[in-house]
Protein backbone atom coordinates (compact mmCIF):
# COMPACT_ATOMS: atom_id res chain seq x y z
CA UNK A 1 0.00 0.00 0.00
CA UNK A 2 1.03 3.38 -0.82
CA UNK A 3 2.16 5.86 1.58
CA UNK A 4 -0.87 7.82 3.32
CA UNK A 5 -0.85 11.42 1.72
CA UNK A 6 -1.38 12.87 5.40
CA UNK A 7 2.90 12.59 5.44
CA UNK A 8 2.98 15.66 2.80
CA UNK A 9 1.49 18.29 4.48
CA UNK A 10 1.91 20.72 1.88
CA UNK A 11 1.82 24.74 2.69
CA UNK A 12 -0.17 24.59 5.45
CA UNK A 13 1.21 25.39 8.56
CA UNK A 14 -1.57 23.60 11.10
CA UNK A 15 -1.07 20.28 9.11
CA UNK A 16 2.80 20.44 9.47
CA UNK A 17 2.67 21.11 13.14
CA UNK A 18 0.32 18.71 13.85
CA UNK A 19 2.35 16.07 11.76
CA UNK A 20 5.42 17.03 14.23
CA UNK A 21 3.76 16.59 17.06
CA UNK A 22 2.63 13.15 16.53
CA UNK A 23 6.24 12.03 15.97
CA UNK A 24 7.10 13.82 19.30
CA UNK A 25 4.30 12.69 21.23
CA UNK A 26 5.93 9.19 19.88
CA UNK A 27 9.30 9.95 20.76
CA UNK A 28 7.98 11.15 24.74
CA UNK A 29 5.63 8.06 24.63
CA UNK A 30 8.88 5.69 24.09
CA UNK A 31 10.79 7.55 26.69
CA UNK A 32 8.02 7.26 29.33
CA UNK A 33 7.54 3.69 28.60
CA UNK A 34 10.80 2.79 29.03
CA UNK A 35 10.98 4.81 32.36
CA UNK A 36 8.33 2.44 33.32
CA UNK A 37 10.17 -0.40 32.03
CA UNK A 38 13.40 0.59 34.74
CA UNK A 39 10.73 0.76 37.17
CA UNK A 40 9.23 -2.47 37.20
CA UNK A 41 12.83 -3.73 36.65
CA UNK A 42 14.09 -2.00 39.87
CA UNK A 43 10.52 -3.09 41.52
CA UNK A 44 8.49 -5.98 40.10
CA UNK A 45 6.12 -6.38 42.23
CA UNK A 46 5.71 -2.15 41.72
CA UNK A 47 3.23 -2.55 38.92
CA UNK A 48 0.87 -5.33 40.68
CA UNK A 49 -2.21 -3.28 41.24
CA UNK A 50 -2.63 -2.25 37.68
CA UNK A 51 -1.88 -6.25 36.66
CA UNK A 52 -4.15 -7.47 38.97
CA UNK A 53 -7.04 -5.14 38.10
CA UNK A 54 -6.25 -6.21 34.74
CA UNK A 55 -6.92 -10.32 35.98
CA UNK A 56 -9.93 -8.80 38.17
CA UNK A 57 -11.81 -7.70 35.02
CA UNK A 58 -11.25 -10.37 32.78
CA UNK A 59 -12.04 -13.14 35.67
CA UNK A 60 -15.44 -13.55 34.87
CA UNK A 61 -15.13 -14.39 30.92
CA UNK A 62 -12.14 -17.08 31.90
CA UNK A 63 -14.50 -18.77 34.67
CA UNK A 64 -17.40 -19.34 32.35
CA UNK A 65 -15.13 -20.95 29.45
CA UNK A 66 -12.92 -22.94 32.00
CA UNK A 67 -16.08 -24.16 33.75
CA UNK A 68 -16.95 -25.22 30.22
CA UNK A 69 -13.90 -26.69 29.40
CA UNK A 70 -13.55 -28.75 32.10
CA UNK A 71 -16.90 -29.90 31.95
CA UNK A 72 -16.03 -30.40 27.88
CA UNK A 73 -12.92 -33.14 29.86
CA UNK A 74 -15.39 -34.61 32.11
CA UNK A 75 -17.36 -35.89 28.74
CA UNK A 76 -14.56 -37.35 26.52
CA UNK A 77 -13.22 -38.83 29.39
CA UNK A 78 -16.83 -40.56 30.39
CA UNK A 79 -16.94 -41.98 26.53
CA UNK A 80 -13.11 -43.25 26.50
CA UNK A 81 -14.13 -44.74 29.79
CA UNK A 82 -16.12 -46.99 27.53
CA UNK A 83 -13.63 -48.32 25.03
CA UNK A 84 -11.73 -51.37 26.48
CA UNK A 85 -13.82 -51.16 29.66
CA UNK A 86 -13.79 -55.25 29.87
CA UNK A 87 -9.97 -55.25 29.83
CA UNK A 88 -9.15 -52.27 31.70
CA UNK A 89 -11.41 -53.68 34.70
CA UNK A 90 -8.97 -56.52 34.71
CA UNK A 91 -6.10 -54.89 35.10
CA UNK A 92 -7.43 -52.20 37.62
CA UNK A 93 -8.27 -55.46 39.88
CA UNK A 94 -4.96 -56.81 39.77
CA UNK A 95 -3.85 -53.46 40.58
CA UNK A 96 -6.19 -53.05 43.27
CA UNK A 97 -4.95 -56.58 44.96
CA UNK A 98 -1.15 -55.25 44.96
CA UNK A 99 -2.28 -52.25 46.40
CA UNK A 100 -4.13 -53.88 49.09
CA UNK A 101 -1.33 -54.83 50.92
CA UNK A 102 1.02 -51.94 50.34
CA UNK A 103 -2.17 -50.03 51.66
CA UNK A 104 -1.48 -52.47 54.85
CA UNK A 105 1.71 -52.04 55.27
CA UNK A 106 1.78 -48.16 54.55
CA UNK A 107 -0.80 -47.83 57.56
CA UNK A 108 1.26 -49.95 59.86
CA UNK A 109 4.31 -47.85 58.89
CA UNK A 110 2.20 -44.35 60.02
CA UNK A 111 0.83 -45.85 63.47
CA UNK A 112 5.00 -46.29 63.90
CA UNK A 113 5.90 -42.84 62.72
CA UNK A 114 3.56 -41.42 64.72
CA UNK A 115 4.59 -43.63 67.58
CA UNK A 116 8.54 -42.43 66.44
CA UNK A 117 7.77 -38.80 66.54
CA UNK A 118 6.04 -38.87 70.05
CA UNK A 119 9.18 -40.81 71.58
CA UNK A 120 11.15 -37.60 69.77
CA UNK A 121 9.02 -34.74 70.52
CA UNK A 122 8.14 -33.55 67.24
CA UNK A 123 5.72 -31.13 66.98
CA UNK A 124 3.48 -32.22 64.00
CA UNK A 125 3.50 -28.75 61.93
CA UNK A 126 1.93 -30.06 59.11
CA UNK A 127 0.93 -27.37 56.67
CA UNK A 128 -2.75 -26.68 56.35
CA UNK A 129 -4.92 -25.54 53.57
CA UNK A 130 -6.43 -22.40 53.17
CA UNK A 131 -8.37 -22.49 50.64
CA UNK A 132 -9.17 -24.51 47.39
CA UNK A 133 -9.68 -22.88 43.91
CA UNK A 134 -9.01 -23.70 40.00
CA UNK A 135 -6.59 -22.29 37.37
CA UNK A 136 -8.12 -20.36 35.40
CA UNK A 137 -5.24 -19.03 32.63
CA UNK A 138 -1.85 -18.70 32.13
CA UNK A 139 0.88 -16.31 30.31
CA UNK A 140 1.03 -18.45 27.42
CA UNK A 141 2.40 -15.93 24.94
CA UNK A 142 5.31 -14.92 27.57
CA UNK A 143 8.69 -16.47 28.74
CA UNK A 144 7.33 -16.11 32.43
CA UNK A 145 4.77 -18.89 33.68
CA UNK A 146 2.32 -17.17 35.40
CA UNK A 147 -1.03 -18.60 36.09
CA UNK A 148 -4.10 -16.99 37.25
CA UNK A 149 -6.50 -18.64 40.47
CA UNK A 150 -9.65 -18.09 40.77
CA UNK A 151 -9.55 -17.24 44.36
CA UNK A 152 -7.93 -14.49 45.97
CA UNK A 153 -8.18 -12.55 48.94
CA UNK A 154 -11.40 -12.93 49.57
CA UNK A 155 -10.49 -16.44 50.56
CA UNK A 156 -7.52 -15.35 52.76
CA UNK A 157 -4.72 -16.09 50.05
CA UNK A 158 -1.98 -14.30 51.11
CA UNK A 159 1.69 -14.05 48.95
CA UNK A 160 3.91 -16.65 49.19
CA UNK A 161 1.61 -19.24 49.99
CA UNK A 162 2.56 -22.40 48.73
CA UNK A 163 -0.22 -23.94 46.02
CA UNK A 164 -0.65 -27.08 45.08
CA UNK A 165 -2.51 -29.72 42.55
CA UNK A 166 -4.15 -33.39 44.14
CA UNK A 167 -1.12 -34.50 41.51
CA UNK A 168 1.14 -32.34 43.35
CA UNK A 169 3.12 -28.77 43.80
CA UNK A 170 2.17 -26.46 40.94
CA UNK A 171 3.25 -23.02 42.45
CA UNK A 172 3.45 -20.26 45.31
CA UNK A 173 1.37 -16.95 45.65
CA UNK A 174 3.05 -14.13 44.14
CA UNK A 175 0.46 -11.10 43.44
CA UNK A 176 -3.14 -11.19 45.38
CA UNK A 177 -6.24 -9.52 43.83
CA UNK A 178 -9.47 -9.29 45.93
CA UNK A 179 -10.84 -12.69 44.34
CA UNK A 180 -7.90 -13.68 41.93
CA UNK A 181 -4.65 -14.38 42.85
CA UNK A 182 -1.17 -15.33 40.22
CA UNK A 183 0.89 -17.87 41.12
CA UNK A 184 4.50 -18.14 39.78
CA UNK A 185 4.30 -21.98 38.60
CA UNK A 186 7.50 -24.67 39.41
CA UNK A 187 8.29 -24.39 35.51
CA UNK A 188 9.09 -20.80 35.71
CA UNK A 189 13.06 -19.68 35.99
CA UNK A 190 12.73 -17.76 38.94
CA UNK A 191 11.28 -20.49 41.43
CA UNK A 192 13.68 -22.62 43.26
CA UNK A 193 12.23 -25.18 44.83
CA UNK A 194 14.00 -27.15 47.91
CA UNK A 195 13.62 -30.88 47.03
CA UNK A 196 14.89 -34.43 47.76
CA UNK A 197 14.45 -37.54 46.13
CA UNK A 198 11.85 -39.82 47.95
CA UNK A 199 13.70 -42.97 47.85
CA UNK A 200 16.65 -41.89 50.55
CA UNK A 201 16.13 -38.12 51.22
CA UNK A 202 19.11 -37.17 48.47
CA UNK A 203 18.59 -33.18 49.33
CA UNK A 204 18.53 -30.84 45.91
CA UNK A 205 17.34 -27.63 44.46
CA UNK A 206 14.87 -27.59 41.50
CA UNK A 207 14.53 -24.71 38.77
CA UNK A 208 11.91 -24.61 36.23
CA UNK A 209 13.02 -24.31 32.51
CA UNK A 210 10.09 -22.39 30.92
CA UNK A 211 9.25 -25.55 28.68
CA UNK A 212 7.12 -27.25 31.25
CA UNK A 213 10.11 -29.59 32.62
CA UNK A 214 12.63 -28.58 35.78
CA UNK A 215 16.06 -28.53 36.12
CA UNK A 216 16.86 -30.95 39.41
CA UNK A 217 20.63 -30.24 41.08
CA UNK A 218 21.36 -31.96 43.61
CA UNK A 219 23.42 -30.32 46.97
CA UNK A 220 26.17 -32.56 46.59
CA UNK A 221 28.89 -31.93 43.83
CA UNK A 222 30.12 -35.17 41.36
CA UNK A 223 28.57 -37.25 38.55
CA UNK A 224 24.46 -36.93 39.05
CA UNK A 225 23.22 -39.65 41.16
CA UNK A 226 19.60 -39.54 39.59
CA UNK A 227 18.26 -42.28 37.97
CA UNK A 228 15.52 -42.16 35.36
CA UNK A 229 11.93 -42.91 36.66
CA UNK A 230 13.43 -41.61 40.41
CA UNK A 231 10.31 -39.65 42.50
CA UNK A 232 11.22 -36.50 43.49
CA UNK A 233 9.33 -35.11 46.36
CA UNK A 234 9.67 -31.65 48.34
CA UNK A 235 11.86 -31.37 51.35
CA UNK A 236 10.44 -28.63 53.33
CA UNK A 237 13.76 -26.81 53.34
CA UNK A 238 13.24 -22.88 53.84
CA UNK A 239 9.84 -23.37 55.30
CA UNK A 240 7.96 -21.92 52.47
CA UNK A 241 7.31 -25.30 50.71
CA UNK A 242 5.48 -28.15 52.79
CA UNK A 243 7.42 -31.28 53.05
CA UNK A 244 6.77 -34.46 51.05
CA UNK A 245 4.52 -33.00 48.28
CA UNK A 246 4.56 -35.08 45.22
CA UNK A 247 7.31 -33.11 43.37
CA UNK A 248 8.67 -34.38 39.94
CA UNK A 249 9.74 -37.87 38.02
CA UNK A 250 13.19 -37.43 36.68
CA UNK A 251 12.56 -38.23 32.72
CA UNK A 252 16.91 -37.59 31.57
CA UNK A 253 19.68 -37.12 33.38
CA UNK A 254 22.66 -34.38 32.48
CA UNK A 255 25.92 -34.64 33.96
CA UNK A 256 25.27 -32.66 36.84
CA UNK A 257 21.63 -33.01 37.61
CA UNK A 258 18.29 -34.26 36.16
CA UNK A 259 15.54 -33.29 34.04
CA UNK A 260 12.18 -33.63 35.77
CA UNK A 261 8.40 -33.74 34.45
CA UNK A 262 6.30 -31.88 37.25
CA UNK A 263 3.59 -34.27 38.60
CA UNK A 264 1.48 -30.98 38.31
CA UNK A 265 0.20 -30.37 34.80
CA UNK A 266 -1.50 -27.01 35.24
CA UNK A 267 -3.30 -27.35 31.80
CA UNK A 268 -5.11 -30.42 33.49
CA UNK A 269 -5.27 -30.00 37.15
CA UNK A 270 -9.28 -30.41 38.83
CA UNK A 271 -8.36 -28.11 41.57
CA UNK A 272 -5.66 -26.18 43.03
CA UNK A 273 -5.41 -26.33 47.27
CA UNK A 274 -3.51 -23.01 48.36
CA UNK A 275 -1.22 -24.06 51.94
CA UNK A 276 -0.84 -21.96 54.83
CA UNK A 277 2.94 -20.77 55.00
CA UNK A 278 5.27 -24.37 56.05
CA UNK A 279 6.97 -23.49 59.42
CA UNK A 280 5.18 -19.89 59.47
CA UNK A 281 5.01 -19.76 63.28
CA UNK A 282 8.76 -20.60 63.67
CA UNK A 283 9.48 -17.45 60.97
CA UNK A 284 7.15 -15.26 62.30
CA UNK A 285 8.56 -15.58 65.50
CA UNK A 286 12.51 -15.25 63.81
CA UNK A 287 11.22 -12.04 62.50
CA UNK A 288 10.17 -10.26 65.62
CA UNK A 289 13.70 -11.20 67.20
CA UNK A 290 16.09 -9.98 63.71
CA UNK A 291 13.89 -8.99 61.14
CA UNK A 292 14.85 -9.23 58.05
CA UNK A 293 17.54 -6.38 56.26
CA UNK A 294 18.05 -5.06 60.00
CA UNK A 295 20.71 -7.37 61.72
CA UNK A 296 23.97 -6.30 60.58
CA UNK A 297 26.98 -8.24 60.07
CA UNK A 298 29.36 -8.10 62.93
CA UNK A 299 32.96 -6.78 61.88
CA UNK A 300 35.37 -8.73 62.65
CA UNK B 1 -53.89 -15.64 1.96
CA UNK B 2 -50.23 -17.25 0.88
CA UNK B 3 -46.97 -15.17 0.97
CA UNK B 4 -44.29 -16.83 -1.49
CA UNK B 5 -41.15 -17.39 0.60
CA UNK B 6 -39.12 -15.40 -1.56
CA UNK B 7 -41.57 -12.10 -0.67
CA UNK B 8 -40.62 -12.49 2.84
CA UNK B 9 -38.65 -10.10 4.33
CA UNK B 10 -37.20 -10.13 8.09
CA UNK B 11 -38.07 -6.69 9.87
CA UNK B 12 -34.36 -5.47 9.87
CA UNK B 13 -34.02 -1.82 10.16
CA UNK B 14 -37.09 -0.46 8.67
CA UNK B 15 -35.83 2.98 8.95
CA UNK B 16 -32.95 2.20 6.42
CA UNK B 17 -35.82 1.86 3.75
CA UNK B 18 -36.57 4.86 3.38
CA UNK B 19 -32.94 6.61 3.48
CA UNK B 20 -31.57 8.42 0.33
CA UNK B 21 -29.01 5.49 -0.67
CA UNK B 22 -26.65 8.35 -1.75
CA UNK B 23 -23.66 10.05 0.48
CA UNK B 24 -24.39 7.97 3.60
CA UNK B 25 -21.61 8.55 6.53
CA UNK B 26 -19.99 5.92 8.16
CA UNK B 27 -20.45 5.80 11.92
CA UNK B 28 -18.21 7.72 13.60
CA UNK B 29 -18.56 5.43 16.11
CA UNK B 30 -17.52 2.27 14.36
CA UNK B 31 -14.34 4.11 12.35
CA UNK B 32 -12.53 4.14 15.81
CA UNK B 33 -13.71 1.55 18.27
CA UNK B 34 -13.47 -0.91 16.02
CA UNK B 35 -9.82 -0.76 15.35
CA UNK B 36 -8.90 -0.11 19.06
CA UNK B 37 -11.51 -2.64 20.84
CA UNK B 38 -9.83 -5.21 18.21
CA UNK B 39 -6.50 -4.61 19.12
CA UNK B 40 -7.26 -4.57 23.11
CA UNK B 41 -9.49 -7.75 22.35
CA UNK B 42 -6.71 -9.78 21.03
CA UNK B 43 -4.19 -8.60 23.78
CA UNK B 44 -6.61 -10.12 26.11
CA UNK B 45 -6.31 -14.03 24.46
CA UNK B 46 -3.73 -14.45 27.03
CA UNK B 47 -6.43 -14.26 29.91
CA UNK B 48 -8.57 -17.20 28.52
CA UNK B 49 -7.80 -20.42 29.93
CA UNK B 50 -5.15 -21.77 27.91
CA UNK B 51 -2.45 -23.32 29.46
CA UNK B 52 0.71 -24.15 28.04
CA UNK B 53 4.14 -25.93 29.38
CA UNK B 54 6.28 -23.22 27.56
CA UNK B 55 5.66 -20.03 25.24
CA UNK B 56 3.79 -21.16 22.22
CA UNK B 57 0.57 -18.64 22.05
CA UNK B 58 1.81 -16.38 19.23
CA UNK B 59 1.68 -12.31 20.57
CA UNK B 60 -2.45 -11.69 19.21
CA UNK B 61 -2.09 -8.02 20.18
CA UNK B 62 0.84 -7.53 18.48
CA UNK B 63 -0.18 -9.49 15.14
CA UNK B 64 -3.43 -7.20 15.26
CA UNK B 65 -1.60 -4.17 15.84
CA UNK B 66 0.76 -4.52 13.12
CA UNK B 67 -1.51 -5.72 10.67
CA UNK B 68 -3.58 -2.41 11.44
CA UNK B 69 -0.58 -0.71 10.99
CA UNK B 70 0.65 -2.01 7.65
CA UNK B 71 -2.73 -2.35 5.77
CA UNK B 72 -4.24 0.92 6.80
CA UNK B 73 -1.23 3.69 7.05
CA UNK B 74 -2.58 6.60 9.16
CA UNK B 75 -5.40 5.08 10.70
CA UNK B 76 -3.18 4.10 14.03
CA UNK B 77 -1.33 7.09 15.02
CA UNK B 78 2.60 7.25 15.49
CA UNK B 79 2.20 7.57 19.33
CA UNK B 80 0.12 4.28 19.45
CA UNK B 81 2.50 1.91 20.26
CA UNK B 82 2.83 3.17 23.60
CA UNK B 83 -1.13 2.84 24.96
CA UNK B 84 -2.10 0.03 23.29
CA UNK B 85 1.35 -1.80 24.34
CA UNK B 86 0.79 -1.03 28.27
CA UNK B 87 -2.63 -2.33 27.72
CA UNK B 88 -0.99 -5.56 26.45
CA UNK B 89 1.76 -5.49 29.46
CA UNK B 90 -1.31 -6.07 31.78
CA UNK B 91 -2.27 -9.48 30.13
CA UNK B 92 1.01 -11.02 29.17
CA UNK B 93 2.54 -11.54 32.20
CA UNK B 94 6.31 -9.24 30.90
CA UNK B 95 7.14 -6.55 33.07
CA UNK B 96 5.03 -3.57 32.96
CA UNK B 97 6.40 -1.34 29.96
CA UNK B 98 8.18 -3.75 28.19
CA UNK B 99 5.39 -3.93 25.32
CA UNK B 100 4.94 -0.35 25.95
CA UNK B 101 8.68 0.19 25.09
CA UNK B 102 8.95 -2.87 21.96
CA UNK B 103 5.43 -1.55 19.96
CA UNK B 104 6.44 1.56 20.12
CA UNK B 105 9.80 1.32 18.56
CA UNK B 106 7.96 -1.19 16.15
CA UNK B 107 5.15 1.51 15.28
CA UNK B 108 8.79 4.06 14.66
CA UNK B 109 10.50 1.35 12.55
CA UNK B 110 7.52 0.85 10.28
CA UNK B 111 6.80 4.92 9.82
CA UNK B 112 11.05 5.07 8.77
CA UNK B 113 9.99 2.07 6.51
CA UNK B 114 7.07 4.10 5.02
CA UNK B 115 8.96 7.44 4.52
CA UNK B 116 11.48 5.57 2.34
CA UNK B 117 9.61 2.76 0.30
CA UNK B 118 7.05 3.99 -2.05
CA UNK B 119 5.43 1.07 -2.32
CA UNK B 120 4.93 -2.19 -0.83
CA UNK B 121 2.99 -5.28 -1.61
CA UNK B 122 1.36 -7.89 0.74
CA UNK B 123 4.83 -9.83 0.39
CA UNK B 124 6.49 -6.83 1.69
CA UNK B 125 4.08 -6.06 4.89
CA UNK B 126 4.67 -9.90 6.18
CA UNK B 127 8.25 -9.50 5.77
CA UNK B 128 8.24 -6.75 7.79
CA UNK B 129 5.92 -7.50 10.03
CA UNK B 130 8.07 -11.19 10.39
CA UNK B 131 10.72 -9.13 11.17
CA UNK B 132 8.88 -7.11 13.94
CA UNK B 133 7.77 -10.16 15.72
CA UNK B 134 10.95 -12.07 15.58
CA UNK B 135 12.56 -8.71 16.99
CA UNK B 136 10.04 -7.92 19.99
CA UNK B 137 9.62 -11.63 20.92
CA UNK B 138 13.28 -11.80 21.21
CA UNK B 139 13.54 -8.23 22.83
CA UNK B 140 10.74 -9.16 25.38
CA UNK B 141 12.52 -12.23 26.59
CA UNK B 142 15.91 -9.91 26.58
CA UNK B 143 13.55 -7.61 28.94
CA UNK B 144 12.20 -10.10 31.33
CA UNK B 145 15.93 -11.37 32.01
CA UNK B 146 16.83 -8.16 33.27
CA UNK B 147 14.06 -8.67 36.07
CA UNK B 148 13.60 -12.11 36.44
CA UNK B 149 16.11 -15.44 35.69
CA UNK B 150 14.90 -16.76 32.20
CA UNK B 151 14.90 -19.20 30.22
CA UNK B 152 17.18 -20.54 26.69
CA UNK B 153 16.17 -18.14 24.16
CA UNK B 154 15.85 -21.28 22.33
CA UNK B 155 12.06 -21.96 23.73
CA UNK B 156 11.23 -19.15 22.12
CA UNK B 157 11.62 -20.37 18.55
CA UNK B 158 8.48 -22.27 17.92
CA UNK B 159 6.45 -19.49 19.06
CA UNK B 160 8.10 -17.06 16.57
CA UNK B 161 7.65 -19.22 13.85
CA UNK B 162 3.99 -19.83 14.81
CA UNK B 163 3.15 -16.23 15.14
CA UNK B 164 5.04 -15.10 11.44
CA UNK B 165 2.84 -18.30 10.20
CA UNK B 166 -0.63 -16.91 11.52
CA UNK B 167 -0.06 -13.21 10.57
CA UNK B 168 -1.62 -13.36 7.74
CA UNK B 169 -4.35 -15.36 9.03
CA UNK B 170 -5.02 -12.02 11.25
CA UNK B 171 -5.11 -10.10 8.16
CA UNK B 172 -7.59 -11.28 7.06
CA UNK B 173 -9.82 -10.85 10.28
CA UNK B 174 -8.51 -7.32 10.18
CA UNK B 175 -9.55 -6.72 6.86
CA UNK B 176 -13.22 -8.35 7.34
CA UNK B 177 -12.88 -5.89 10.40
CA UNK B 178 -12.09 -3.31 8.32
CA UNK B 179 -14.67 -3.90 5.35
CA UNK B 180 -17.48 -3.71 8.62
CA UNK B 181 -15.88 -0.47 10.01
CA UNK B 182 -16.39 1.12 6.37
CA UNK B 183 -19.85 0.14 5.94
CA UNK B 184 -22.40 2.69 5.73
Amino acid sequence: MAPPPHRRSGFSRKAQYSLFVTYVLAIAGTIVAALLLMISVVDPAGFSALRTFGTEVTAPVARVINNARQSAQAITDTFSAYIDAASKNMALEKELKANRSALIEARALRVENARLRGLLNIANDDPQQVAVGRLISSTASSTRRVATLSIGRNFGVERAQAVRGPAGLIGRVIETGPTTARILLVTDSENLVPVMRASDGLPAFSAGLGNGLVLIKPLSLGESPFKIGDIIVTSGNGGLYGANIPFAQVIRKTSDGALGLPFADPANTPYAIVMKSYLGTARAAQQAIAPDGETKEVAE
Amino acid sequence: MKIPVSAMRLPTRPAREYESRFDREQSMLKMLAIPIASVLLASMVTTLPIFSSGPILPPFGLLMFLSWRLMRPGLLPVWSGVPFGLMDDLFSGQPFGSAGLLWSLAMLIVEIIDSRAIWRDYMQDWLIAALLITAVLLGGWWISGLAHATPDPMILFPQILLSILLYPLVVRICVRLDSWRLVT
